[in-house]
C-alpha cells in the first residue's frame, strides 16, 4: 500500500517510514507561527513551561497583522508583548507594520515555508502552505507555546479526499476561489472534517501558484486538516529564489489509500458566491438573482495576492464604483503593495474611486478598516461569511472571487464581470 | 469525574466568532471574553447562563478560526462542559488543551431538551438526562486526560508531571 503526500510528509517528520491514517504521531515541525490575537495567549503560556528560549530562532515566526495598524490601545499592547517577545528571543521573522504582510500571503513569499515542510501555525488559515507542497494546519495558542518550546506538536495522522479536477481550462473569469468555493458548496462546512484534502487533476495542473493558495487556504472552511498540492514546475518557478532552506519534493503513490474521490469537471464551474451565514451556501453566479450590495472588500489571505488585484483592476478599468457602494482594496503584503503600484493597478483603483489599504486582516474578521452597519451587505474575497464576520450581527456578507466582487462594486449589485455595462 | 449541570441548546455550525467575536479579540482577559460569550449566537447567553450549565450542540460546534479565546470564554462563563454531534478540529484540540471538557454524543443532543438537568460520568463516558432518566454514550477519558483536565489544561499538566 502506498502513501499519500500528507502521509510521507508526517511521516518523514516523525522518523518513520511509514504512517497510516489514525495513527498518533509526534512530529518535528519546520516552522511555527502566531499573530497578535494568538501569540499573547501562546507567550503567556510559554512563559509557564519554564524554558528559557524558542526552540530555533530562525523557525519561530510572528506577523502581527490582525489588528494592525494597531486600531485601539488594547490591541497595541497586544502588539506589543509580541515585538517584546521577538527581542528578547532575537526572532529572526519578526515582521514590523512597513515590513510586514497579512501573514498567509507572507510566508510564502519571504521564503520562510517551502515544499515538503511541516508547518503549526496559531490561525486556522495555516493550511495556506499546503499550495507548496507542505503539510500545514492551524493550532490553538496552547499547542503553538508547546511548539515553541520543543519544536514538537503532536498529531492524529488524517485520512486524505482527493479531488480531481478533470477538464481542458477554466471557464471565464473562474479562478482557484470559485473551484474550492464549489467544493465546499459539494461536501459542505465539515464535509473534510479532520481530513486531508488533496487537489489534482489535468486543470490543477495549470493552475496560478496564487490560485493554489486560495485553494488550500480554504481546506479549514470544509473542515479540513490541511489542503495539499503535489509541488511540480509552477511551484518551483514559485519558490526558485525565494525559499531559504532546502526542501524536498513529496508525491502521492498511484494505489495510495483515500477515504473518498471526487471528480469534477471544470466545465460545471462558473464563479461561485456564497451567501450567508456559511460558506457552504453557494450558488453559481447566473443564480444569484438580484442582492444589493452596500460595500466591495479585495484582499485578504484568501486573494489578496498579484493575481487577484490585476484580475480586480481589469474589471474596474476605466469604470466607477456604484455611487451606493464603498470598495476597498487590501494588498497582501508590503511586495505585492509595491508591485501592484508599479504595474498601475493603484491608479486604475484611485480613478475608480477605491480605496487602497496598507496590508491587514482587519476588515475580514470584522476587526477594523471598514466594518459594516446593521442590516449592511458586503461582497467580500474573503473566507468566511459567517454571523458578524464582518461586522454587525445584522449584516451580511456574500465570498466571491476578485472579478466577482470588482464587477459587483461597479454595479451595486452581485453580478458576474461579463455583466458589467 | 461526575459534571451535572442545566443545559442550553445550539444548533449546527456554531462557529468561533459566535462564540466570541473578533470584535473583542484585543484582549484576551478570560473574565472580560466570558462577557461576550456566545453573543452573536444569542445576545442573552452571558447574562443568562449560570456555573456549571453545560452547552449542548448540533454538528461542527466551534468551526473556523483556530482563537482558543472561543473555548477560554465558554470556560470562563462558568460553562462545566460542552456535548455536541461533532466538533470542528482546532476547537476540540483547543478545548482540551485549556482544561474544558467535551463529549461528543449525537443521541444525547437528539435527545436533550434546553432547561434539562444532566449528569456527565466522565470515567465511564456516559451522559445521563436527570430528567428523563435516559442515558447516553460518549467516549470515557482516560486517565491522563481527566488529570490534564483538573489541572486546568494542557501546560499546567505538562509542568506539574515535570515536577513530579
Amino acid at each position: 500500500m502506498g502513501m499519500t503526500i500528507t502521509e510521507k510528509i508526517l511521516a518523514a517528520h516523525s522518523g518513520k517510514k511509514k504512517v497510516s491514517p489514525g495513527e498518533l504521531i509526534n512530529c518535528r515541525v519546520d516552522v511555527v507561527l502566531g499573530n497578535d490575537i494568538t501569540a499573547p495567549v501562546a507567550i503567556k503560556e510559554f512563559e509557564k513551561i519554564g524554558v528559557e528560549s524558542v526552540f530555533d530562532k530562525d523557525r519561530v515566526v510572528l506577523v502581527p497583522d490582525h489588528f494592525i495598524p494597531n486600531k485601539d490601545i488594547k490591541s497595541a499592547e497586544q502588539a506589543k508583548i509580541l515585538r517584546e517577545f521577538a527581542r528578547k528571543h532575537e526572532l529572526t521573522n519578526y515582521f514590523e507594520v512597513g515590513r510586514m504582510g497579512i501573514e498567509h500571503c507572507l510566508l510564502p513569499e519571504q521564503g520562510i515555508v517551502g515544499p515538503g515542510d511541516v508547518v503549526v501555525g496559531a490561525d486556522s488559515h495555516t493550511c495556506t502552505y499546503g499550495a507548496l507542497g507542505a503539510f500545514s494546519t492551524g493550532v490553538g495558542s496552547t499547542d503553538m507555546a508547546a511548539a515553541m518550546a520543543t519544536g514538537e506538536v503532536w498529531f492524529k495522522v488524517p485520512e486524505s479526499i482527493k479531488f480531481i479536477f478533470q477538464g481542458e481550462k477554466l471557464n471565464p473569469w473562474v479562478s482557484g476561489k470559485d473551484l474550492i468555493l464549489y467544493i465546499i458548496g459539494k461536501i459542505g462546512v465539515d464535509g473534510a472534517l479532520y481530513k486531508a484534502m488533496e487537489f489534482t487533476g489535468p486543470v490543477i495542473s495549470s493552475l496560478s501558484m496564487d490560485s493554489r493558495f486560495t485553494m488550500a487556504n480554504m481546506a479549514i472552511e470544509a473542515g479540513g486538516k490541511n489542503g495539499i498540492f503535489a509541488p511540480d514546475e509552477i511551484t518551483l518557478a514559485y519558490v526558485k529564489g525565494r525559499t531559504k532552506r532546502p526542501y524536498t519534493l513529496y508525491e502521492s503513490d498511484a494505489d495510495a489509500e483515500y477515504a473518498a474521490v471526487y471528480e469534477i469537471d471544470a466545465r460545471d464551474i462558473e464563479p461561485q458566491v456564497a451567501f450567508p451565514h456559511l460558506p457552504e451556501n453557494t450558488r453559481p453566479i447566473s443564480e444569484v438573482g438580484n442582492v444589493e450590495i452596500d460595500k466591495v472588500v479585495i484582499g485578504s489571505c484568501t486573494n489578496g495576492r498579484l493575481e487577484d488585484l490585476r484580475t480586480a483592476a481589469a474589471v474596474l478599468k476605466g469604470r466607477k464604483v456604484h455611487d451606493r457602494v464603498r470598495a476597498i482594496v487590501f494588498p497582501g503584503t508590503q511586495e505585492i503593495y509595491k508591485q501592484a503600484m508599479k504595474e498601475g493597478l493603484f491608479e486604475i483603483f484611485i480613478d475608480a474611486n477605491v480605496a487602497v489599504s496598507t496590508p491587514t486582516c482587519g476588515p475580514c474578521l470584522g476587526g477594523h478598516m471598514g466594518i459594516l452597519a446593521k442590516g449592511e451587505r458586503a461582497v467580500a474575497t474573503t473566507n468566511r461569511n459567517f454571523v458578524g464576520r464582518m461586522g454587525h450581527p445584522e449584516s451580511e456578507v456574500y465570498l466571491s472571487n476578485p472579478a466577482v466582487a470588482a464587477a459587483s462594486a461597479i454595479m451595486g449589485r452581485i453580478v458576474a464581470p461579463w455583466e458589467v455595462k | 469525574m461526575k459534571i451535572r449541570g442545566k443545559t442550553w441548546k445550539f444548533g449546527a455550525d456554531i462557529d468561533t466568532d459566535a462564540i466570541i467575536p473578533a470584535r473583542y479579540l484585543n484582549t484576551s482577559d478570560p473574565a472580560e471574553l466570558a462577557r461576550h460569550c456566545m453573543e452573536d449566537a444569542d445576545p442573552q447567553f452571558p447574562d443568562k447562563v449560570g456555573e456549571g450549565d453545560i452547552i449542548v450542540a448540533d454538528k461542527n460546534f466551534g468551526c473556523g478560526s483556530s482563537r482558543e479565546h472561543a473555548p477560554i470564554a465558554i470556560k470562563a462563563a462558568g460553562v462545566s462542559a460542552v456535548v455536541a454531534k461533532s466538533f470542528a478540529r482546532i476547537f476540540y484540540r483547543n478545548a482540551f488543551n485549556i482544561g474544558l471538557p467535551i463529549f461528543e454524543s449525537p443521541d444525547a443532543v437528539d435527545a436533550i431538551n434546553e432547561g434539562d438537568e444532566v449528569l456527565i460520568d466522565t470515567e465511564k463516558g456516559t451522559i445521563t438526562n436527570l430528567k428523563t432518566g435516559e442515558q447516553y454514550t460518549s467516549t470515557a477519558f482516560p486517565p491522563f486526560m481527566l488529570e490534564l483536565i483538573e489541572a486546568g489544561g494542557l501546560i499546567n499538566y505538562v509542568n506539574r508531571r515535570v515536577q513530579d
